[in-house]
């Protein structure tokens, strides 16, 4: 039973990991219409920043601020120059854009800072704490906090504040939007930008434990798709619960089912598969699926 | 000098001309008609000055040139209530409402007051979601919303379409009482000929992507062949 | 009339002056060069094959590279003589029984390539059944997850696939001329990379002129049908469903061929060999090429080829050539190109070919109105 309790906080972290890149994966969705491959990639570029000025002798926790500071400015700056010239063309232009992304921040981390592995420090002590009699990762209950607290500051961002309204009108209906007043345009910038502080907090928190390399988000970001998949990808609360979900599921199979862990990904791809083909929607999205 | 002034101003939809050098002009206080026929230009022209649609030409907002960018022209008092309302379909109409004032700094909370008690039924499905409520009610909402902004000037697109008469004329009596207690300056883009004349002072008739004829709504109303060429009755 | 049997009498002239140029071209290059542009007619396969299903048919894939996988090792099978027990069964158990003993010796390379087509072709017709009824960014999702799950895949089945070291095909004999590295054609001995030259661009051109002929004819309309407007197609009588799948599966044929050809080439197949990357490559070439026009693959495949190869750019000057080697440098000038040409030729370079020709072509249609 502790066993199964340890298990289950450990998937809820890695599932706060994988909701944390889901929900940029959505943010940018709703905004732009099309999912950024590169998300994973922009998350590795921001961790290795933040490892930079660790590097240089800044505390963690400002290192920690100071790149979600400066994932935020990049994000826009993205937005601004390399996804808004192709706004208005085909699926398939977003896409490659997104790949050439993707590719350009591998090569970039390959040059800056090389291919070996890198130890990344926790923000939060390795020790365990005893919660009724069950060893708990004070670094897994760290990573859900963290989530949380981010989720909940977006969550309360999009509901409660004016820019939030603002963003969530450009999201739904742009041209709608300009009429009362809206820049719509910088709409979408600030959501390229939040999304790659979503980004970065999930790289500065999984890099602790599968350490830090230029390939190091590539996996994150499949069981981020598949959690916005599972979600919904129109769906913010749906890419958490779908990102919790896929964490501890995928950790209960390791520990009991007979999934050895070189299958994960794969279980990963087979259950957005499965949801795409029986729910397109997944569990909380609208989309519609024409039948033709 | 008039609030709004178009000076032969044209707009074109790809290799389609929309608008042929259109000229008209708002006075402050004033309610103006737009009529014609489908495909006239009627549209077209509210979009234009909104920027929804790019166009040449001169059109002034008291006399200083407007921007073409929708949301620069909003932010300059101009509410545009498109055609089809543009509302915001899955936000509630609570939301819808304060999108409106996006506009506005400091303290809506009376205007959300006024324009709740000017449409009723708003007040009830305050918490709903926009595209729930019928046609006649997302009207009300639409200009609801226009209204929270605070404009100086208020383009109104087909207000009427697919209403029930009595909703049509609980609009068209809302906008009325607007103009008559403050002042607010309305251009009015209609196919109901009938009571666009009989909510504006003036009116202009649109054939083609130009102004066929122009006069106050009165002499419009009387003149036999106007009517039976421009506005069908 | 006369002016469409004008422009295909051109693209025939150039079709088969391409033809000639390629069967020429080993005379006048070292042997290590003739290896390279052996592989960069493979990816010209693959890249034709995606085009097919991605610029014709308007489906995206970004999983190609594991079509290629499974000709790939579908052929490293065959030659090596058969599949060791599969997890879960013992050594000689009743399924190596199973495996035919004419078998056991392995298949001469060459013949593992139809059949390496023929098996990546099913996997694609099975994929393409379901994954083909999702909207396009759903399918980019689905066939992106494809490409970073089976290299994984692949090295959990390490009885058949020989996991994470892969299948070792260098010496066998079956593989045509490797030990040896002379290949005894009629009239003449080769060296290997010679004959791969000619083996890979003989099949790449045959490939090519099938590709075209099925674009040309009701096939490739129903496919840029789809493409444009699905609604509309649909009411045209076009079985959806037939043709995305029909399409997934003859370009999953050609990148099974690919992928065969590439471990022949490589004489070895690894889970790296086919890694994530490589499918991104392939879209990313393709996208250079111009979705949807035939004209810029061999643009394309080049640009994949020298991008992913950067030691073979030695013909550049000293100071470009040392910048590019530097790890990393590569991928940030394949980013950054492929952006630009995303951003100014939203149709590739193939595009921009028949974008130059244009006013040729518009003259011959438009003589004599």
């Amino acid at each position: 039973m502790a066993d199964l309790v340890q298990q289950v906080v450990a998937g809820l972290a890695s599932g706060g990991i994988f909701a944390s890149l889901a929900l940029a994966l959505v943010l940018i969705y709703r905004a732009t219409g099309i999912v950024n491959f590169a998300q994973g990639e922009l998350a590795m570029v921001s961790t290795f920043v933040s490892w930079e000025l660790i590097e240089r002798g800044l505390a963690f926790w400002l290192a920690f601020f100071l790149t979600l500071a400066i994932s935020f400015v990049i994000g826009v700056v993205i937005e601004r120059v390399v996804i808004r010239p192709v706004e208005g063309r085909p699926v398939l232009t977003g896409v490659i854009v997104t790949l050439g992304l993707l590719v350009f921040c591998n090569g970039f981390a390959f040059w800056v800072w090389g291919g070996d592995v890198k130890n990344y420090p926790s923000g939060f002590s390795t020790r365990t704490i005893d919660v009724a009699g069950v060893a708990i990762s004070v670094q897994d209950l760290g990573v859900i906090a963290v989530t949380l607290v981010a989720v909940a500051l977006l969550y309360a961002f999009f509901q409660l504040t004016k820019l939030g309204l603002g963003m969530r009108a450009a999201a739904l209906n742009p041209d709608a939007s300009r009429l009362v007043g809206i820049r719509v345009g910088w709409m979408l910038a600030l959501g390229w930008g939040l999304a790659a502080v979503l980004g970065a907090i999930s790289g500065m928190l999984v890099a602790p434990t599968v350490l830090l390399d230029p390939n190091m988000m590539r996996p994150v970001l499949l069981y981020a798709i598949a959690a916005a998949v599972l979600g919904g990808l129109t769906s913010p609360g749906g890419a958490v619960v779908g990102g919790l979900a896929l964490g501890v599921t995928l950790n209960l199979l390791t520990a009991y089912g007979d999934v050895p862990s070189s299958l994960r990904l794969p279980v990963a791809l087979a259950l957005i598969l499965v949801v795409l083909l029986i729910r397109p929607a997944g569990l909380f999205g609208r989309v519609a699926l024409r039948r033709v | 000098m008039p609030l709004l002034d178009l000076q032969a101003v044209e707009a074109r939809y790809g290799p389609v001309r929309a608008l042929n050098g259109v000229t008209l002009a708002v006075d402050e206080g004033e309610i103006v008609a737009v009529l014609g026929a489908n495909g006239a230009g009627k549209t077209t022209t509210l979009r234009a000055v909104s920027g929804a649609v790019r166009r040449s030409g001169r059109i002034e907002l008291a006399g200083r040139p407007l921007p073409r960018s929708p949301d620069a022209v909003a932010r300059l008092g101009v509410a545009h209530v498109p055609e089809g309302r543009g509302t915001f379909a899955e936000l509630t109409v609570e939301d819808n409402l304060r999108l409106g004032a996006y506009t506005r700094r400091g303290d809506i909370d009376d205007d959300y007051a006024r324009v709740l008690g000017l449409f009723r039924v708003l007040r009830e499905r305050r918490g709903q979601q926009a595209g729930t409520l019928s046609g006649g009610e997302q009207q009300m909402l639409a200009l609801a919303r226009a209204l929270m902004q605070r404009p100086r000037l208020l383009l109104l697109d087909e207000p009427s379409l697919g209403l029930a008469p009595l909703v049509v004329a609980e609009i068209f009596g809302i906008v009325r009482k607007l103009n008559a207690e403050e002042g607010l300056s309305v251009l009015l883009v209609e196919q109901n000929a009938r009571i666009a004349l009989d909510t504006a002072m003036r009116a202009y008739v649109l054939e083609v992507g130009r102004v066929a004829v122009e006069g106050a709504s009165g002499e419009l109303r009387e003149n036999e062949s106007v009517r039976r060429s421009y506005l069908g009755y | 009339m006369s002016a469409r049997w004008a422009i295909l009498a051109g693209k025939v002239v150039a079709l088969v002056l391409f033809a000639v140029f390629l069967a020429l071209l080993p005379n006048w290059i070292s042997d290590i060069r003739a290896q390279q542009f052996a592989y960069v007619g493979i990816f010209f396969i693959a890249i034709l094959g995606l085009n097919i299903v991605t610029g014709y048919a308007g489906q995206i894939s970004l999983g190609h590279g594991a079509f290629m996988a499974i000709g790939g090792y579908t052929t490293a099978i065959l030659v090596s003589g058969g599949p060791k027990a599969l997890p879960g069964f013992a050594e000689g158990s009743e399924y190596l029984n199973l495996w035919p003993d004419f078998l056991e010796g392995g298949f001469k390379d060459l013949y593992t390539i139809p059949i390496g087509a023929l098996v990546a072709g099913i996997a694609g017709l099975a994929f393409g059944l379901p994954a083909l009824r999702l909207p396009g960014l759903y399918l980019a999702l689905v066939t992106f997850g494809f490409a970073i799950a089976v290299p994984q895949v692949i090295r959990y089945l390490d009885g058949v696939s020989g996991g994470t070291a892969g299948i070792q095909l260098f010496g066998n004999p079956n593989l045509t001329g490797a030990t040896a590295n002379k290949v005894d054609l009629p009239g003449r001995t080769v060296t290997f990379n010679e004959w791969l030259y000619h083996l890979t661009w003989a099949i790449a051109l045959v490939l090519l002129v099938v590709a075209w002929i099925l674009l040309a004819s009701r096939f490739g309309r129903a496919l840029r049908a789809v493409r444009d407007n699905e609604v509309a197609a649909a009411a045209s009588g076009i079985s959806l469903a037939r043709y995305k799948t029909l399409a997934f599966g003859v370009s999953a044929v050609y990148a099974g061929i690919a992928g065969s050809l590439y471990a022949i080439a490589n004489t070895f197949v690894n889970p790296e060999t086919f890694r994530a990357d490589l499918s991104l490559a392939l879209v990313i070439g393709a996208a250079v090429a111009g979705l949807g026009w035939l004209s810029g693959l061999f643009v394309g495949a080049l640009f994949v080829y020298f991008l992913e190869n950067v030691a073979s750019l030695d013909f550049l000057p000293n100071g470009i050539e040392s910048a590019l080697k530097t790890p990393g440098v590569p991928d940030m000038v394949y980013g950054v190109v492929l952006i630009a040409v995303m951003l100014a030729l939203p149709f590739g370079v193939g595009g921009g070919l028949t974008r130059l020709f244009r006013p040729i072509t518009n003259r011959l249609y438009t003589r004599g109105s």
